[in-house]
């Protein structure tokens, strides 16, 4: 294993900054964090899970598509071309490079989705473990462990030092040109077993999907407890803003008179306008809207994904929606509960 | 309180005052309420929650409540009483399938900031102005006035704008000391200004919590979600286009909005909205006279309201142009 004395930290994203970018979760200003490219002297932001997840580095929330402009009789059509920018993201937590995943498999399938595979080819993801799990974290549920995070390369605070371990050949490339050490592991060790004491004793730790395997669609479609569940639902796309998996997209224009930008944004299944069709709103009140964004997670999702759930257990829909409604209150209301 | 609370809702439903309560339920945490309608005295003893996480203002829920068969209580704190008359007067509510029950309030509690303070928490109790937060990571005690609500911090009124049944004291206005973070805005040069907002603005996501929430909201389909309005856009195609969003929504429920504060509360990117409403309230207040949108039901607001004396407050006039 590879380490770094915390306190050369600066030097380390410096040197990371060599040949691009470098996005690390940093103080957004209102006592919460973003991840934002980092430049000498900027601060790193401590603390767990940002506000936003990392998603928005490979899928953002608006991305242009094509120009088009006319003058006289010609139509200038400009598409948007493909980055190709290497960059590193510094810092990403378990739970969001399983969201990352996730991703993956709706966009990297075919048909391929250009500009999602052009950032994932050029960023190297560098995770951390987490040593502090927020109270509202349960990616236990699904699966992740939060002291052994994927990515191109794991890092993990231990002993005021940060060691790395590469997982892919864009990890190991990144590590050999990084100011690295070589040091022996006991300190991660014991550091991944303080953090599996405080995972065991989570408020959300029992959680379970049980309820939710396959072969239940219809049933869990048709249950009566939706209704109260989404009651007081605002319609908002907070959640699924905030949610590190949720890729539903829109393609919008934007006419500003001399010329129209095709654009495509984050979409919410929450919106009354989502997948709107010439004969109308498939999804009549925000009780169905509600129960879409619940089954797409425990069911539509998995069963196209080899039983892989939409949901990471980040908390962020826990922490951030305007009501407190979440997927962890669905999931109680009508699976199988916590274990005792 | 929560004793209190808990028992009048009970009481309502077995006299037969109401078929339904409006209250807060309770969450996985002491924090995260959630707005609900009770039908049975079973559910609330379980589930009713009276704290000082009972922040979600339940007034727009009438709206869609009153329109249902039966009468509903609905538990209100003070500020909740304003939006409430304030949708009366725009006919927005049934008044006669609504029985309020106006609960006096000690200010809410902002979770953020206790979790700023004391990381994972998970159990809280309270020893006179101290909050002793149970977490994660051991116990931590905070002075209750350290994680007030921002807006709870400069309250507007603790005295009840409507109640058919009062829970506590009624309260009393608290002055204009609500408008000194539009004082600290008002200092800025026109530059300064432009950029606080430009930051703040900037991080917008466009979920339209802000607008969902906010009682003065009311409109049955907002323009920004009608496809052929042809101003309709889930997400700004510029920067700018996402900052004259919020300034367009502050300006259509000027002189409606009764600075209830739930669009700062429910901004999952923190963004002090209340700020914008706020200068157009005083402005309003120094222009036309003091007005309170929802303390009444019958003075008509400054914004559709005429008198042959009304002022001209604009740039033209100000340079002493053609109005003086």
């Amino acid at each position: 294993m590879k380490k770094i004395a915390k306190s050369n930290l600066p030097e380390l994203l410096a040197a990371m900054a060599a040949r691009g970018k470098v996005y690390c979760p940093q103080p957004d200003g209102a006592g919460g964090s973003k991840f934002a490219p980092w430049t000498p002297g900027t601060p790193v932001a401590q603390g767990c899970n940002t506000r936003l997840g990392p998603k928005g580095l490979f899928f953002p929330q608006t991305e242009e598509l094509v120009r088009f402009r006319v003058s006289g009789k010609e139509l200038e059509i400009r598409e948007a071309e493909l980055r190709e920018e290497p960059f590193v993201v510094f810092g990403v937590r378990a739970c969001d490079c399983r969201a990352l995943e996730i991703l993956d498999r709706v966009f990297l399938s075919e048909p391929v989705d250009g500009f999602y595979k052009d950032r994932r080819d050029h960023g190297v993801v560098v995770t951390l473990a987490c040593s502090q799990p927020e109270e509202t974290c349960f990616c236990g549920t699904f699966g992740i462990d939060l002291t052994n995070p994927q990515g191109d390369v794991t890092a993990w605070e231990a002993e005021d030092c940060l060691w790395f371990r590469a997982n892919t050949e864009k990890g190991r490339e990144l590590l050999e040109r990084l100011p690295l050490e070589d040091g022996e592991d006991a300190a991660v060790e014991r550091a991944r077993e303080e953090a599996r004491e405080i995972a065991g004793r989570l408020p959300l730790h029992g959680l379970t999907t049980k309820g939710f395997e396959r072969g239940r669609m219809l049933e869990l479609f048709r249950r009566p407890e939706w209704a109260g569940l989404s009651e007081s639902c605002l319609g908002c796309g907070t959640c699924t803003f905030v949610c590190p998996t949720c890729q539903c997209y829109d393609v919008k224009e934007f006419d500003n008179g001399r010329e129209v930008c095709r654009f495509r944004c984050w979409d919410s299944c929450m919106y009354s306008d989502f997948t709107l069709m010439s004969a109308g709103q498939p999804r009549p009140t925000q009780k169905e809207r509600f129960r879409q964004r619940f089954m797409h997670k425990l069911q539509y999702f998995p069963d196209n994904n080899e039983g892989i759930y939409g949901c990471v257990g980040c908390g962020r829909c826990l922490r951030q929606c305007p009501i407190h409604m979440n997927i962890v209150k669905v999931m109680k209301t009508l699976g199988g509960g916590e274990d005792a | 309180m929560q004793a209190d609370v808990k028992q009048r809702a009970i009481a309502l439903l077995k006299e037969g005052t109401a078929d339904r309560v409006l209250g807060w339920k309770a969450g996985e945490f002491f924090y995260d309420l959630t707005p609900a309608v009770f039908e049975t005295s079973e559910e609330v003893e379980r589930d009713f929650v009276w704290s000082p996480f009972s922040a979600p203002n339940l007034s727009k829920y009438l709206i869609g409540e009153t329109r249902k068969p039966g009468k509903i209580a609905a538990f209100l704190k003070p500020c909740d009483t304003y939006s409430f008359q304030q949708l009366r007067k725009e006919h927005r509510i049934d008044r006669e399938k609504v029985y309020v029950v106006a609960v006096q309030c000690g200010g809410m509690c902002d979770i953020e900031k206790i979790k700023a303070l004391a990381k994972a928490p998970t159990a809280i109790r309270e020893e006179g102005d101290m909050l002793v937060v149970s977490t994660l990571y051991g116990e931590k005690r905070l002075p209750r006035q350290d994680v007030l609500a921002e807006r709870c911090l400069s309250c507007k009124s603790t005295k009840m704008a409507y109640y058919d049944e009062l829970l506590g004291d009624d309260g009393e206005d608290k002055g204009d000391g609500r408008f000194e973070g539009v004082r600290r805005l008002e200092a800025m040069t026109p530059e300064e200004r432009y950029q606080f907002w430009r930051g703040e603005l900037s991080r917008c996501i466009r979920c339209n919590a802000c607008r969902n929430v906010c009682p003065a909201c009311s409109c049955e389909k907002c323009v920004f979600d009608n496809p052929t309005s042809g101003v309709e856009n889930k997400a700004a195609a510029n920067s700018f286009e996402e900052n004259m969003f919020h300034i367009i929504r502050a300006f259509h429920v000027a002189g409606r909005c009764t600075d209830c504060g739930e669009c700062s509360r429910v901004c999952p990117q923190h963004i002090p909205l209340h700020l914008l409403n706020r200068k157009l309230i005083s402005d309003m207040n120094e222009l036309y006279g003091p007005y309170q949108a929802g303390a009444d039901l019958e003075t008509r607001p400054p914004m559709t309201d005429f008198r042959y004396d009304d002022p001209e407050p604009s740039v033209v006039a100000r340079r002493g142009g053609a109005q003086e």
